[in-house]
């Protein structure tokens, strides 16, 4: 094999220079620090991104190790030379999805289809979503895997997690209109509210809550009926083509707007959502309006942090926070929401061992690579059950789910509760729905 | 794979019993070939054991067909001491990490090679007692390379390197054979100090399977005082009257204007970017001693020619003059990706010359060459910044470097402080050595090793070998 031109271009094979491959990354690699093989860090996937740019290793030797990376990044907070790993990684997922196209294995098209192609992006699949695990019944999912005997090889990964897909009132979620909520007292800020496709679908509820928190805090909200979903999941399976078509949508339909943030209370979009403008080259006309729609972008955390929030009911529990990784890594948000959290009047924060280490949910990961993710969440709950708390706080769905998961697995449900930030926050400052 | 057959495979498979620990597909071998040095060597096979009968099966087959055995931790070598130079089997002993006992009344720990160095320290901190060796990458890094290698760190100034804590070892010989060498007595002359002879060997004469490290008391507190030069060559003076006051700091640690220069621009500190250098130096120890030993620090800085002192009055001011420090890597890469760290160590006394050396060294060559590091023990880790990309520029750097180890030896000093001969330095093992004295670490070598098997490659020039750092892409 020789270093193939069009295949130098398409990865970031530059980028990956700047890898000193001092090791530092290791101890923060999920996948590393679970599976023990070098081949899975940081460290050995940008070493193999480059013998694949280089044209010393194939495609598909490459890709056994990026396709159980689970982007989560944390290795970019602890590189001492700032490989931008983020960027190595899409470029390969990329390369590796053009490449496989044809090869995909008949289990992962399915679920691809399904979830990325029909699901995510459009209105019709998200009214499916809204009602919960339903959707795997309506998109013939469950006979597609009974008619192939796909059951007997991928039975686990979704009965599981149909176990834990929390009931939705369908009603609430897709009769979202064109709405502006007041803020309570001075207006401080304007902002408008993403609301999110999963997000939204399972956890419509937390959006409710977080557009409440928002107002009585002082902001004005828009809800903007033109939002679509972010495009997160499509660009990380490497269907960017897609992202950037997402991206454009809500860039075009919030920029109508004078606002002064676009909040989400999802780790993953609000991820997706600041790095737009790396979506597009910089002589894009598109890439300076992604970059001013990136900049606005915000976790409900980072702003309620910002504001006064008026706490009226303490909240005795004792709590571990799980950051979303994107949350944390990508979006540089860490300390608001433990700030958050120790605001909270008799509530007990608790930092886990490896707080910072995802817990292995991923986007489509725990789907996919059930196996792999599983081991990851074990390590997580071995880290959770010795704090014996009775709650575990989250910031994206993602995670929620995963950790819901991690709870029922070790029998812990009538011991724990899973809750988004924003329930927590909601209850101290006495808004329910 | 023409060394490993499948009846070669086969055989393993009765070593290892949990195939998941006989990596042989290609992509989990290319997780091998490289360290944080130079080069790319791909293992024929990988084994990860983590019991010493595994490593006697594995060593004995090996012995027995002669393939080369690389031992290796978590790869951060500098010096390419893990590196599968001449092919074979790459023992991975980073998952060997099951024992970590502390006797505190013995004031010794027992490890296995996979611990991870600074995991070593925190359980030692829970009896109120520490192990000193601090590589930058002891969060990172197994006690296994640490002692293959005889790792340094910071620290190395007061409390000496890694050589300096162990008092006995499990040894898997070339020939498989296990031996015992010292044992967990302070004082032991019994026979040849074998202990010492297999710490730094770079796995050449034997493999790590246990050691039993010594602990010392934990100071009870840290001061730290930054002093500003004008000229380089003062702060070189002021090492070594300090040193000579009765004051013997933790750290000294050096930043030259490059990389003052470069951590600025990186991230304001308000670092004095005028200035030729910047000393950070600790001391630790009972904190009422503390006091007035920072006087005296501050006292031999001034009249060694510092601009000005500033002593930290608070842990957060202390981690953030540290922090200057931290950010010097991450800055530095900024100018050009690639980054060559050198470690030629010289006496104390000739830091101001081997300054000044190195300041010929970067105008003659035309080479990005920034001093940081380890300053109080002679340890001057002058870092050349350059792109591997660019030829020209690494021919240029590769004659920098030749030039670096000839002024350090030179000035009395040696070619490596802690980063180990490896592939890297063997060039110029002679050079320091002299013929006999090279000769007789080979006679060593071929009596431990007669077939060669144990890190081929290593220490050990080849003829006509060179320094080479650029890499044919």
């Amino acid at each position: 094999m020789t270093a193939n031109t069009a295949l130098l271009d398409k990865l970031a094979y530059k980028e990956t220079f700047s890898c000193v491959q001092c090791g530092y990354c290791l101890p923060s690699c999920p996948t590393y620090m679970t599976m023990g093989k070098e081949s899975h860090s940081p460290r050995g996937r940008i070493h193999l991104v480059k013998m694949a740019a280089e044209g010393k290793i194939d495609i598909e030797a490459m890709g056994r190790a990026m396709d159980l990376c689970l982007g989560c990044r944390a290795c970019e907070t602890v590189c001492p030379t700032n490989v931008e790993y983020g960027k190595i990684y899409e470029t390969a997922k990329t390369v590796i999805t053009e490449h496989e196209k044809k090869s995909r294995s008949f289990k992962e098209k399915v679920i691809r289809k399904v979830v990325l192609e029909r699901g995510l992006s459009s209105k019709g699949m998200m009214k499916v979503l809204g009602t919960g695990m339903d959707w795997y019944q309506k998109t013939k999912l469950d006979q597609v895997f009974r008619k192939s005997q796909l059951n007997k090889i991928l039975p686990e990964s979704m009965r599981e997690m149909e176990l834990i897909i929390p009931k939705v009132d369908k009603s609430k979620q897709m009769s979202r209109k064109y709405t502006i909520l007041k803020p309570e007292g001075k207006p401080v800020m304007r902002v408008a509210f993403f609301v999110g496709c999963i997000m939204d679908a399972f956890f419509g509820r937390i959006n409710d809550l977080s557009m409440k928190i928002l107002q009585k805090a002082g902001c004005e909200v828009f809800l903007i009926e033109e939002q679509t979903c972010c495009g997160a999941l499509h660009q990380h399976s490497g269907e960017s083509e897609k992202a950037k078509e997402l991206a454009k949508a809500n860039i075009t339909a919030f920029g109508k707007y004078n606002l002064d943030y676009v909040v989400n209370s999802i780790g993953g979009c609000g991820a997706m959502m600041v790095e737009y403008h790396h979506l597009f080259h910089p002589n894009d006309p598109w890439h300076s309006r992604a970059k001013a729609f990136a900049e606005k972008a915000k976790d409900v955390s980072w702003i309620l942090d910002k504001l006064e929030l008026p706490f009226v009911n303490n909240v005795p529990r004792t709590a571990v926070y799980q950051p979303s990784c994107h949350l944390r890594n990508v979006q540089k948000v860490s300390s608001q929401p433990v700030n958050l959290l120790k605001q909270i009047p008799e509530l007990t924060y608790v930092k886990m061992p490896e707080e910072d280490m995802c817990c292995g949910s991923a986007g489509i990961y725990n789907i996919i690579h059930y196996d792999e993710a599983n081991d990851i969440l074990d390590r997580k709950m071995g880290n959770i059950k010795p704090i014996k708390p009775d709650t575990i706080v989250t910031s994206n769905p993602g995670c929620h789910l995963q950790m819901l998961h991690g709870v029922q697995k070790e029998g812990l449900q009538d011991q724990i509760r899973v809750v988004h930030i924003i329930e927590l926050l909601a209850e101290s400052v006495g808004i329910s729905i | 794979m023409e060394l490993i057959t499948d009846s070669i495979l086969k055989k393993i498979e009765t070593i290892i019993f949990d195939k998941k620990r006989i990596l042989t597909d290609i992509t989990d071998r290319h997780g091998y070939a490289y360290d944080a040095s130079f080069g790319v060597y791909v293992p024929d096979l990988v084994l990860q054991p983590v019991s010493t009968e595994e490593v006697v099966g594995i060593v004995k087959l090996a012995n027995e067909h002669k393939i080369p055995i690389y031992p290796r931790g978590r790869g951060t070598s500098l010096s390419g001491g893990s590196l599968a130079v001449e092919g074979g089997i790459t023992l991975d002993f980073s998952l060997w990490n099951q024992t970590l006992e502390v006797r505190p009344d013995d004031l010794i720990a027992i490890v296995s090679p996979g611990v991870i160095t600074a995991d070593i320290n925190k359980e030692a901190g829970k009896f109120g007692l520490m192990y000193p060796p601090d590589p930058s990458s002891s969060h990172v890094s197994t006690i296994g390379g640490n002692l293959a290698e005889n790792a340094g760190g910071p620290r190395g100034l007061k409390y000496g390197v890694t050589r300096d804590y162990v008092l006995g070892l499990e040894v898997v010989t070339p020939e498989g054979e296990v031996i015992r060498t010292g044992g967990r007595t302070v004082k032991n002359v019994t026979g040849f100090d074998l202990t010492k002879l297999i710490i730094g060997c770079e796995g050449t004469l034997g493999i790590i399977t246990e050691a039993t490290l010594r602990l010392i008391p934990k100071p009870l507190a840290t001061k730290t005082v930054m002093a500003v030069f004008e000229d380089i060559v003062d702060s070189g003076r002021a090492i070594s009257t300090i040193l000579r006051s009765g004051i013997l700091p933790s750290k000294m640690e050096l930043m030259d204007q490059e990389s003052i220069k470069a951590v600025e621009a990186y991230e304001p500190l308000g670092l004095p970017t005028d200035a030729e250098a910047i000393l950070l130096i600790e001391v630790d120890g009972h904190p009422d001693a503390l006091k007035s030993e920072v006087v005296k620090v501050e006292e031999k800085c001034m009249e060694s020619g510092a601009r000005e002192v500033k002593a930290a009055q608070t842990s957060e001011e202390e981690a953030e003059l540290w922090r200057a420090r931290k950010l010097v890597s991450p800055a530095i890469v900024r100018i050009k990706p690639t980054k060559i760290s050198e470690d030629a160590t010289v006496p104390r006394s000739k830091i101001p010359d081997m300054f000044k050396r190195l300041r010929e060294i970067k105008e003659k060559y035309n080479i990005h060459l920034v001093v940081f590091g380890h300053a109080g023990d002679g340890n001057l880790h002058p870092n050349i910044i350059a792109d591997q990309r660019d030829k020209d520029e690494m021919l240029r750097v590769e004659k920098a470097v030749e030039e670096i180890f000839t002024a350090a030896i030179e000035l009395g000093g040696t070619l490596s402080g802690e980063h180990g001969i490896g592939v890297m330095k063997a060039p110029f093992m002679e050079l320091e050595l002299g013929e006999n004295g090279l000769d007789m670490m080979k006679r060593i070598k071929r009596a431990w090793d007669p077939n060669n098997i144990l890190n081929p490659g290593k220490i050990f020039p080849k003829k006509g070998q060179r320094l080479v750092l650029h890499h044919d892409s």
